[in-house]
């Protein structure tokens, strides 16, 4: 019943999509693995390292494309979940460090030694276990978004005011975390980690799984997003996005819808966010920044909105030209984002996958 | 606050007032609509036909007066999914059929049943459903068409594509505002004719400026004016009345 009703989703380009991203999992970590150095098939390292990161921010593309792509809603704030599931891995992490940090306590990060705190603050019990962890990861950002969304939904907030609190809510995140009162290592963060469940982060084997398991976790996304948008809900869903309160004169309560989406779009972000800390080896406050969850959406535009596949290559595509132009001329990247957003907005109003669309020979389909 | 008065009326509207900064788009507004009946609704411009279906459907909520729905409703109290629920479905001035969605899922989505999100993941349309979509489908005439996208349809095919809608989802009480402005004189005739025909199973409410329409329709006419109720009667009887032709032409 569950696995006709997530196979049933896909269309036939998702499902050779989400073998695609598969593959990739699966391959990377392999040649990396196999091949010797030498070989012109070798994957060194650092590309494992920055294909993992492309996959964890193609997830959050994704989750940000089944709320505003799907349900209209225009979340300037995704990161927040992203950073979220973020910090319960990093607090996860730093409890596995033990004796080796810098001042050997037992018990305590080295951050909390440095600021003279005398025991572990309460919140930092238990993660320490990663049964309690995992968990953690997708429980934080979901209750932030049931609250928020709560409150904000049956409100009938909506729009761009919608917009403007869910940037705020980053904003406000971002401040409070700065805070070395916050016992969550302010502006510096959380670093500094030697293992993931008793293997080193640092190892290349390690970093394969983290790959393989990144990939693994957004071909899942995949599956479940087409699965609910494919869906009689997704119908609503889509009729929600498209004329809200035709919706309401039917009879339907959208809140539930917007609720339900936004909260499973907030536990896909904590779990890209979790599994993108240990494979960058940090997580601090500038996650929270309100640039990073603008730079999400514009993932999905420069991809396409509403279409699944294309925020994952919208995420795939930005991020490279990102690390490609900041290394190369690093004082055009800001000018090359901007003109991209206005390029996309201008000419391509369904991104890359829309103009594959529309490139593709049109077949003629009975009535 | 008085318990609404019982009343043999589906609808009952008693001295409903809205104001909007002062200005009352209705004014001590009474209203009485028999259960099985069709009642036309005209008046000008801003006299308070489109406030009134507001304040039905629980969009406005009225500064005073009683809104009283199948003799025990009281809908000034509750929120639109609940009066929708409770069998008051409303067509739009405007057309706002889902664009993106088949004609066929337009209707799937209006169809009385199922409105929860947790009970939506996981359902198929049923036999019996399939079943009533057809039925619908030939009733409004759209069976050729209930693959394409909503947006593609004609401007007449989207007025009977939302009374199909409103079909779907039952309604013991239908409001239909201006459903033939911008038609045809052939899709007037044939909107005129499926209103008919949903007449014999459901009570009807429509508002219209097209006085030949109205008069095609036959049927009991009531005239707004300024937010209260002017006349009422047959539209011979209305027309005649001085006070009606005053506010019609006398400006």
């Amino acid at each position: 019943m569950m696995t006709r009703f997530l196979w049933n989703g896909m269309s036939r380009n998702v499902r050779l999509f989400v073998l695609l991203v598969l593959a990739i999992g699966i391959a990377l970590p392999l040649l990396n693995q196999l091949m010797p150095r030498t070989s012109a098939f070798y994957v060194p390292s650092y590309i494992l390292q920055l294909i993992g990161k492309y996959l964890c921010y193609a997830s959050l593309a994704l989750a940000v494309d089944l709320v505003w792509g799907f349900c209209g809603i225009l979340s300037l704030g995704h990161a927040a979940f992203f950073a979220l599931g973020g910090y319960c891995m990093g607090m996860y992490l730093m409890r596995q460090i033990g004796t080796r940090g810098v001042y050997g306590n037992p018990l305590l990060p080295d951050f909390m030694v440095f600021l003279n705190y005398p025991e572990l603050p309460w919140f930092w019990h238990g993660i320490r276990y990663f049964w309690f962890a995992g968990p953690m990861i997708i429980i934080v950002p979901s209750v932030l978004a049931l609250a928020l969304g709560w409150f904000a939904f049956r409100s009938r907030v909506t729009g761009v005011y919608l917009s403007i609190i869910t940037q705020a809510m980053t904003y406000a995140l971002q401040l409070a975390f700065f805070r070395n009162d916050m016992g969550l290592g302010g502006n510096n963060g959380l670093t500094d980690y030697k293992d993931i469940l008793g293997f080193s982060v640092q190892a290349d084997s390690t970093r394969g799984v983290l790959c393989f398991a990144s990939a693994l976790a957004l071909a899942l996304f995949l599956v479940i997003s087409a699965a609910v948008v494919s869906s009689r809900f997704g119908k609503a869903l889509t009729a929600v996005r498209d004329a809200e309160s035709r919706m309401r004169f039917l009879g339907y309560r959208v809140e539930g819808y917007k609720l339900f989406v936004f909260v499973l779009s907030a536990a896909m972000a904590g779990i890209a966010g979790a599994l993108y800390v240990p494979q960058v080896g940090i997580i601090n406050p500038s996650e929270f920044a309100p640039g990073n969850s603008i730079e999400a959406v514009l993932w999905v535009a420069v991809g396409g909105r509403g279409t699944l596949v294309g925020p994952v290559v919208g995420a795939f595509i930005v991020n490279w030209a990102k690390t490609y132009l900041t290394g190369a001329l690093p004082e055009v990247w800001l000018f090359a984002l901007g003109a991209l957003f206005i390029l996309v907005t201008l000419f391509l109003p369904k991104g890359v996958v829309g103009l594959w669309e529309q490139l593709k020979p049109r077949k003629v389909r009975p009535a | 606050m008085n318990a609404p008065r019982s009343t043999s009326a589906l609808l009952y509207l008693s001295g409903v007032t809205v104001s909007f900064d002062g200005f009352k788009a209705l004014n001590n507004l009474s209203l009485l609509v028999e259960p099985g009946e069709m009642r036309a609704i005209i008046g000008p411009n801003g006299a308070g036909k489109t406030t009134m279906m507001d304040v039905i459907t629980g969009k406005t909520r009225p500064d005073e007066g009683e809104v009283v729905f199948d003799g025990k409703a009281d809908l000034t109290k509750l929120d639109e999914a609940d009066i929708a629920t409770l069998g008051i479905g409303r067509k739009f001035q405007k057309p706002t059929v889902f664009e993106n969605h088949t004609v066929r899922d337009n209707l799937l989505l209006a169809l009385a049943g199922l409105r929860s999100w947790y009970k939506l993941l996981g359902a198929a349309p049923t036999q019996v459903e399939n079943r009533r979509l057809d039925e619908i489908l030939s009733i409004i005439r759209l069976e050729a068409q209930q693959h394409m996208l909503g947006a593609r349809l004609s401007h007449g095919q989207k007025q009977w594509l939302e009374i199909g809608m409103l079909l779907a989802q039952n309604p013991k009480l239908l409001l239909v505002d201006e459903p033939v402005a911008g038609m045809t004189d052939v899709e007037t005739e044939t909107t005129a004719h499926v209103l008919r025909e949903v007449n014999k199973n459901h009570s009807v409410v429509v508002v219209e400026h097209d006085m030949s329409f109205v008069r095609a329709l036959g049927v009991k006419v009531t005239v707004l004016h300024e937010g209260s109720m002017l006349a009422e009667g047959s539209l011979d009887q209305v027309s005649a009345d001085p006070r009606v032709v005053e506010v019609y032409l006398g400006r």
